[in-house]
């Protein structure tokens, strides 16, 4: 007995490893702490009702941000474990099976549980706040989607500790992730944790995309719509068609484990090849509803920070659109080593044809800054340092787009450092700009700027270091996920270099966490409500916005029209109130979350009963709501007075 | 809003009864066709298909109350975008996976 | 007080509630059209491995063709009666309403019966997902369709549950619209699963 229970823990949890048993010590230590602070301030019941219940979309942003930098950490972690592994030729620093756990888990997490939560952060944050609208469309979905995506993640990241992480790569590509190559639960952490996750990311992509098109204020036209708002309606279209690629993708490769089928598998007529078709279909796509909304924040900074506004406002509208449908025709310019000549003729002219519309933008952020009063604050640092980043990132791209080159540079490092420099100039760079922007607006303080300046140049410095060198180490011909290289192949020195930028980005990475603490203690609530003398209607309220947002729902007339009406000193509104519709708390996101996670985790282990009892559970809560009539309540004029009162609203 | 109420839904059951035998007529023709072996198959796979995408209209025309519906601007932008993905997808993989 | 409040908050109703029945509906069609780009992943699936039989059985040798024609019928007359639900809700009869949905529903188990025992019969002949790609496809693509139309059967009954508790409101009239929308497309995908898999198949 005592023995099988001892067999089961040895399988069942992740042993051996010094870096392991350190996570576990760490995990426990931090849920002891949780715990303990939670009970000794008596918190348990405002965790309950203010965060785990709410449906507030700003709250719900404060959440998605907060998953985002944890798992920002945690990814970091990954590259900075895999630099100093190849610091130096024959390093023994990590065995080759753990690293090719750690490429997995870095890319993964760095794309679905970063990347997309940080895109939700800001969209929950935002854009209600900007088009004049009290909430999201569907606020209850709203939660669900954050704790599908919260428990997805979770489920993830446990294959650390409990049953052993994935390590198929990060798209997992088939065969080496069906049974025969990837046996054990690590393969199923993978499916299940962005299946779980997944389902939360396309009820977002709707629920967003409906939000934009049926909530905006009276007098918002599409036309006269804030640019984010229109990078976020892009980036959804994308989601609603992509995101079914993946669970489909993914739910075969689960069938081919599971049930045995064929379908990428050697034997039985399957075809593996068929799978890096699919997943591709997806994974195209997805890396440009990232980085669209961060073209979206580039937009709206370059405006307030230039004291102008946009330049070709309907070209960039046309571009965004234009990269979000055609984002949809390039997916095979990934394998063009698989496929036929002329589809790859054809993939390789629509892939160059995507920088056109993406150069477009570049030169419209440009014009907005020639002859601006540009302030250099800390988003629009940002800004500035995205466009050269960006545009060397997209340059290589275009190399790579070329299919024959492409078959030189394919699986090399010159490929790793091209998608680091339009993710990170892009994506991450876009959305930190972001948060820099906004922050003061969703948390009523502004952050420390000299700690932000550190942080600006230790990241910005850092990443040239890091991967200049690895465009050169591409064309000397090192291959991407490889654990180690020989002295005699001549990759040392630049290797080392740029293992050093990873740890300058990680100390940014550090100042940043700094100033985010700092500014906490340090509360500057000082002109919170409209910092930057702001453009959009989320600037016309009060830091941080009361749960209803709006008092009164603004009429527009123009674009940019908080700013129009600051300038025609129209910024007085007649207080009169009426009582505000809104959703209820609810618990039943937080229980399904729940629900699906032990779904996840049973199917994980191929344990039947347990994934049965999970999908009984989400089925349950999804018809106890269904019969739920009781969701909105109304918010009392005389109470609208009084916050409005208290937080100083209605200017 | 009733008179808003009013023009959602005007469909009747006559259009229902149409879009029911319409359908009808789209299953049986090609069953008939294909069960018989009456046609050569390029243009055989053409006319079942055609069939096919032929119901898909006539169940969006007749049942799902797309014309009553206040969002049909949208709604038929999308199902165009979606139409257009779904021939990328179905197509395309054929395509590519071709070699 | 209360009743000013009241006067108030349907006043307020027309004119900021943005018209929730009509969002809601909204933002299911974007659902079905993401569900339709669902469906078309596994048709390109299917096509892609059609002809992988693997030394097992091809569609000719396995498709019987009473029982895909009955399914097809169900399927399609459910959509009719389901549909003629909607137009009682209209005309603000909730008998009607309710008597359709549960001949919607009857036919909606009948259809799901056929193709268990279907597959069953497939599996005793040997021919199971494992077998070969395509029946793989063929199981898979036709079996979330069917899981498709269970989920549907339970939520019909729900609503047929909340509509004889409380009538045509103005939530389940949108409910009832919705599961009737769902069931429709249902019907469309089954149309091109009968034509690209079963007529294909013997053809």
């Amino acid at each position: 007995m005592i023995e099988s229970i001892k067999n089961f823990s040895s399988d069942f949890f992740v042993t051996g490893d010094p870096l392991i048993y350190g996570a576990d010590v760490s995990i426990v230590l931090v849920m002891v702490a949780i715990i303990f602070v939670l009970t000794y301030f008596k918190k348990w019941k405002w965790l309950w009702s203010e965060w785990l219940t709410t449906v507030d979309h700003k709250k719900i942003g404060i959440m998605y941000l907060i998953a985002s930098l944890l798992m920002l950490f945690r990814g970091g972690v990954d590259a900075i474990l895999m630099r100093t592994q190849l610091a130096f030729p024959n390093m023994d620093f990590l065995p080759s099976d753990k690293y090719n756990e750690i490429f997995t888990t870095h890319g993964t997490i760095m794309i679905l549980f970063m990347a997309m939560p940080l895109m939700f952060a800001l969209f929950n944050m935002v854009v209600p706040l900007q088009i004049g609208a009290r909430d999201v469309a569907y606020p209850f979905l709203n939660a669900v989607s954050f704790w599908t995506f919260f428990f997805g993640a979770m489920l993830f990241n446990l294959s650390f500790v409990i049953g052993g992480s994935p390590d198929a790569g990060w798209l997992s590509y088939a065969p080496l992730s069906e049974t025969q190559f990837s046996e054990g639960p690590g393969q199923n952490y993978y499916i299940w944790g962005i299946q779980i996750s997944g389902i939360g990311s396309l009820a977002s992509g709707i629920n967003f995309l409906v939000t934009i098109l049926k909530m905006r204020a009276p007098g918002m036209k599409l036309m006269k719509m804030p640019m984010f708002s229109w990078s976020v309606l892009s980036s959804c279209i994308i989601i609603i068609f992509a995101f079914p690629i993946l669970t489909v993708t993914l739910g075969l490769l689960f069938i081919d484990r599971y049930f045995g089928a064929n379908f990428f598998t050697l034997a039985g007529g399957g075809n593996p090849m068929y799978y890096v078709n699919l997943i591709w279909m997806w994974g195209h796509p997805e890396v440009y509803l990232v980085v669209l909304p961060a073209f979206g924040v580039f937009s709206e900074v370059v405006a307030t920070f230039s004291k102008k506004k946009i330049f070709g406002y309907k070209s960039m509208v046309f571009a965004l659109l234009s990269i979000s449908l055609l984002s949809f025709f390039t997916w095979v310019h990934h394998f063009f080593t698989m496929a036929d000549y002329k589809v790859d003729a054809f993939f390789a002219i629509t892939t160059m044809a995507i920088a056109i519309p993406t150069g477009v933008k570049v030169f419209n952020w440009m014009f907005t800054m020639f002859r601006g009063r540009i302030q250099m604050k800390p988003p629009m640092l940002w800004t500035i340092a995205f466009i050269p980043t960006f545009l060397v990132g997209g340059a290589t791209g275009v190399m790579l787009a070329v299919a024959p080159a492409d078959f030189q540079y394919h699986n090399s490092y010159f490929l790793i450092a091209h998608f680091h420099q339009v993710l990170i100039g892009g994506v991450v760079f876009g959305f930190f700009s972001g948060i820099y922007y906004w922050w003061p607006k969703i948390f009523g303080f502004s952050l420390n700027e000299k700690l932000g300046l550190w942080a600006f140049w230790l990241w910005n410095i850092g990443f040239y270091v890091t991967f200049m060198p690895q465009y050169a180490l591409g064309f000397m011909g090192m291959p991407r996920r490889v654990s180690t290289y020989g002295w005699d192949m001549g990759w040392a020195p630049l290797n080392f270099i740029s293992t050093i930028g990873a740890f300058l980005m990680g100390a940014g990475f550090i100042f940043q966490v700094w100033q985010i603490v700092y500014s906490i203690k340090h509360r500057n609530k000082e002109g919170a409500a409209d910092p930057w003398d702001g453009r959009t209607l989320e600037w016309s309220i009060p830091s941080p916005p009361p749960e209803y947002n709006f008092a009164i729902i603004p009429k527009v007339s123009e674009q940019d029209d908080w700013w129009y009406k600051k300038q025609k000193g129209l910024t007085k509104v007649k207080e009169d109130y009426k009582p505000i519709h809104m959703p209820k708390n609810s618990g039943i996101p937080f229980i399904m979350g729940g629900f699906w996670f032990i779904t996840g985790f049973g199917l994980t282990f191929e344990w039947t009963w347990m994934g049965i009892i999970g999908l009984i559970g989400v089925a349950t809560s999804i018809v106890v709501r269904h019969l739920d009539n009781d969701t909105d309540y109304y918010i009392p004029v005389d109470e609208i007075e009084r916050t409005e009162a208290r937080i100083g609203g209605t200017r | 809003m009733t008179t808003e109420k009013h023009t959602e839904h005007h469909s009747s059951f006559q259009s229902y009864v149409t879009g029911f035998l319409f359908s009808i007529v789209l299953t049986i023709i090609p069953l008939v066709l294909v069960l018989n072996d009456m046609l050569e198959n390029p243009l055989l796979l053409v006319i079942i298909l055609l069939a096919a995408c032929f119901q898909f209209v006539i169940q969006i025309y007749y049942f799902m109350h797309l014309r009553e519906n206040k969002n049909r601007g949208y709604i038929v932008l999308a199902l165009i975008v979606g139409i257009i993905i779904v021939v990328t997808v179905v197509g395309g993989s054929a395509w590519v996976m071709n070699f | 007080m209360s009743q000013s409040t009241a006067g108030k908050i349907d006043h307020h109703n027309e004119e900021e509630h943005h018209d929730t029945s009509s969002i809601k509906i909204f933002g299911f069609w974007i659902f079905l059209i993401s569900d339709l780009i669902l469906f078309s992943v596994l048709f390109a699936t299917y096509v892609v491995l059609r002809t992988r039989y693997s030394g097992g059985p091809t569609g000719a040798e396995l498709f019987e063709v009473p029982i895909f024609v009955a399914e097809t019928f169900i399927l399609l007359t459910s959509s009719f009666t389901s549909g003629l639900a909607t137009l009682g809700l209209q005309q603000g009869k909730v008998k009607t309403v309710i008597n359709w949905l549960i001949v919607t529903v009857v036919l909606g188990i009948a259809f799901v019966g056929l193709e268990v025992t279907e597959f069953i019969t497939l599996v005793e002949e040997g021919a199971t997902i494992s077998t070969s790609a395509f029946l793989s496809a063929f199981y898979v693509l036709v079996g979330t369709h069917g899981l498709h139309v269970s989920a549907g059967i339970i939520w019909m009954i729900s609503t047929i549950f909340q509509l004889s508790r409380y009538g045509i409101t103005e939530e389940t009239n949108r409910k009832t619209q919705v599961v009737s929308l769902y069931w429709h497309f249902l019907d469309v995908v089954w149309i091109f699963i009968f034509t690209v898999v079963y007529l294909l198949g013997v053809m």
